[in-house]
């Protein structure tokens, strides 16, 4: 049997956004594997430095539709840094709420996608079910869904009532009991086993050399949390285990992850039966800087950076955005490799790979070796023209 | 004259084609809907079944450039043929069936791999990567279940003492306890039966996330809504094998109760294969080749040794 090459994306059932995996197959197992991103490329870093510091905070909240907080609060960070801003502890509090409760909705909806990948349509339903009750806290705290807009350069724009608490901590509740019972599945499920056990091996020395993040470099025993290693808003203050597992493999990130929502929900359990008193902002001039900040987040999907260079005017000077999913990437042509064209896409999923996180502006001509930097003109003008070339006239 | 019209009538209209059609189609729909409730959603009307497959027929035919024409188009037609003849030798309105001979279990055994044999040849003949790695592991599921399925019906063909359909459905209406007796070989041809349907557990060949439609991904229009139908028939036709060799067929009854007798113990055959569907996830192809000469090979055996011993006593 010959060797065959088959494209996984950009356009694919399995992918819920476009990127590129090159498998080369023999049979059923995967010889190499290559990751091509840059289908989902938008501009943002650029777009960001045309607009002001609180016009920024939108557009960052977009980059990605599940970790919008996260990217947020991530650039927040760095802005306040720079700016010297004594946020409100309450602020703070509401901030770390909303950013464990997106830990939940996120872990909840890669479970169901996880199962979905599985062909374990049951589980896939159930999850999505019970993740609208995370999302229905998400809305009564914040009005929104998915871009919550909760955060502002200084604190946050909507404080937490009585009521609103209550009723959180109610939902919480049910979730807690959910989970437990997927727990139950995720580690007794005999096909759920069968398919993640020993499935996308990346072990702990890899995963170091690698750089893996997240949940997936818990998974393989490295105990990394950006909330435990370098506390921002009130996790100092918090008790939370670091979830961490030894197996290396899909079934240790899957363990790894509802674990984790099970921390999350015991933290905002804490966070909200003692919230500190006091204002929820202060007010922080147009004008930031001159300094700059880099700014580390933990976000669902694992370590953010967000570096912030301020010169002193209402606009950043750069903003460099590194997303969770490329730290991820890179070892997953090992995950891939030796393995089976069936365990591929799980393999995948494991990381939870957020594509619109990921990619950025760069050109690099691999004949030429050449690389370029576009400014914002001249990246319309060739998008247009990209399109042009294909066909497509803007009228 | 009428001798020369039943032919006709048995193979078109009752128990074949157009019966099994409509039936189908309504286990289809139960299939679903009972899907759909036990994953907590609504699931769709009972008309759904018959809208897709309309829908379906009215497509328009796609045919790869490199593909074979006359075998593209013929194959889903061959699949069908092959299991409306399986439906005259099973018992459907009383444990006689209309063909039945001795021996005729081995032929409905090997009209039964009729179908599978063109999933495969409809995806190698399709020519592209999905639909030729979808029929590859069709064929390698194929080792898997079939030896499991072919085991696991010679445990009570030993007991009857004949390999045919009606005879085994008549010993058991006459010893109803060994029914009883024969539940291990029941489950293994459970389980293959699910292999071979294609179904969750075991629906790798057209796992839609690894290899978007496997064997079928370049077929369209009428074609497919064929094969799609073969498919659903398979599934009556094999709830109703199942249950005239381990459910003793209609029992004592003919005419309309025997019939809907068939049509009760049919369903709820289907529903264990819905249970199965919904309560695991998919496992991989080679998954599937060990499991089932791991668990559903011995299990067969046990069952032929466990009939030989009760058969010598």
């Amino acid at each position: 049997m010959s060797k065959i090459q088959i494209p996984l994306g950009p356009q694919h059932p399995a992918l819920k956004e476009p990127e590129n995996f090159a498998l080369v197959l023999d049979g059923e197992m995967i010889v190499d594997a290559t990751v091509n991103i840059g289908y989902n490329h938008r501009g943002v870093e650029k777009a960001l430095e045309n607009r002001n510091y609180i016009q920024d905070i939108y557009l960052i909240e977009r980059i990605c539709g599940i970790c919008s907080h996260s990217h947020v609060s991530c650039y927040i960070n760095a802005v306040e840094e720079i700016a010297k801003v004594d946020v409100p502890q309450r602020a703070k509090a509401i901030r770390t709420i909303v950013g464990e409760l997106e830990r939940i909705h996120s872990h909840l909806l890669w479970l169901g996608v996880a199962a979905f990948e599985l062909g374990y349509d049951t589980l896939f339903m159930y999850t999505w079910r019970d993740r609208e009750q995370v999302l229905d806290c998400l809305e009564l705290l914040t009005g929104n869904r998915v871009n919550y807009g909760i955060n502002t350069i200084g604190g946050v724009r909507r404080d937490i009532t009585k009521e609103q608490a209550d009723e959180i901590l109610k939902k919480i509740k049910y979730l807690h009991e959910r989970t437990s019972y997927y727990v139950g599945v995720v580690t007794e499920e005999p096909t759920f086993l069968a398919r993640t056990q020993n499935v996308g091996k990346l072990p702990k020395n890899v995963a170091l050399e690698l750089n893996a993040v997240g949940p997936t470099a818990r998974a393989s025993g490295i105990e990394i949390d950006v909330r435990k290693d370098n506390p921002y808003f009130i996790y100092d203050q918090l008790d939370f285990k670091v979830i961490t597992y030894n197996s290396e493999d899909v079934f240790g990130r899957a363990v790894v992850r509802v674990l984790e929502i099970i921390e999350s929900i015991k933290m905002i359990e804490q966070i909200l039966k003692n919230l500190p008193e006091g204002p929820v902002s202060v007010k922080v001039g147009w004008k930031i800087g001159p300094g700059e900040a880099v700014s580390r987040y933990e976000a669902p999907r694992g370590e953010d950076i967000h570096y912030v260079k301020a010169n002193g005017t209402e606009y950043p000077e750069r903003v460099k955005v590194r997303a969770p999913t490329l730290a991820n990437f890179q070892s997953l042509p090992y995950c891939l490799k030796n393995g089976y064209l069936a365990d591929a896409i799980i393999t995948i999923a494991a990381i939870d790979p957020c594509m619109s996180c990921t990619d950025r502006a760069i050109v690099y001509d691999i004949k030429k070796g050449k690389k370029e930097v576009f400014d914002w003109e001249e990246l319309r003008k060739y998008s247009i023209e990209f399109y042009r070339r294909k066909g497509i006239k803007f009228s | 004259m009428m001798d020369a019209i039943m032919p006709v009538i048995y193979i078109a209209i009752f128990p074949g084609f157009l019966f099994l059609a409509i039936y189908s189609t309504l286990i289809q729909w139960i299939d679903r809907k009972l899907t759909a409730v036990m994953h907590n959603r609504v699931g769709p009307p009972i008309y759904q079944p018959i809208a897709d497959f309309i829908k379906l027929i009215s497509k328009e035919v796609i045919i790869p450039d490199n593909a074979d024409v006359l075998m593209f188009k013929s194959l889903p037609y061959i699949a069908i043929a092959s299991i409306l003849v399986v439906i005259l030798m099973v018992p459907v309105y009383s444990n006689d069936a209309i063909i039945k001979f001795s021996g005729d279990l081995i032929v409905v055994i090997y009209l039964l791999t009729i179908p599978t044999v063109t999933f495969f040849l409809a995806g190698w003949s399709s020519t592209s990567p999905y639909s030729t790695i979808g029929s590859m592991r069709v064929m390698t599921q194929l080792f898997g279940y079939e030896v499991p399925l072919f085991l696991s019906v010679a445990g009570p063909c030993i007991l009857a003492g004949s390999w045919s359909v009606s005879d085994i459905a008549k010993y058991f209406t006459e010893h109803p306890s060994m029914i009883l007796v024969n539940i291990p070989s029941f489950i293994a041809a459970l389980l293959a039966s699910q292999g071979k349907l294609e179904r969750v557990p075991f629906d790798a060949p057209h796992a839609k996330n690894e290899v978007v439609g496997g064997q079928f991904t370049e077929y369209s229009g009428r074609p497919l809504a064929m094969f799609l139908l073969s498919i659903d028939i398979e599934m009556v036709v094999l709830a109703s094998l199942i249950n005239a060799i381990f459910l003793g067929g209609v029992f004592n009854f003919t005419g309309m109760i025997g019939f809907l007798l068939f049509l009760i113990k049919t369903t709820f055959v289907c529903l264990i294969f819905i249970l199965f569907k919904v309560a695991m996830a998919r496992v991989r192809v080679d998954q599937v080749v060990k499991f089932s000469w791991k668990y559903l090979v011995p299990l067969s055996i046990f069952q032929i040794l466990l009939n030989l011993y009760i058969k010598l006593k």
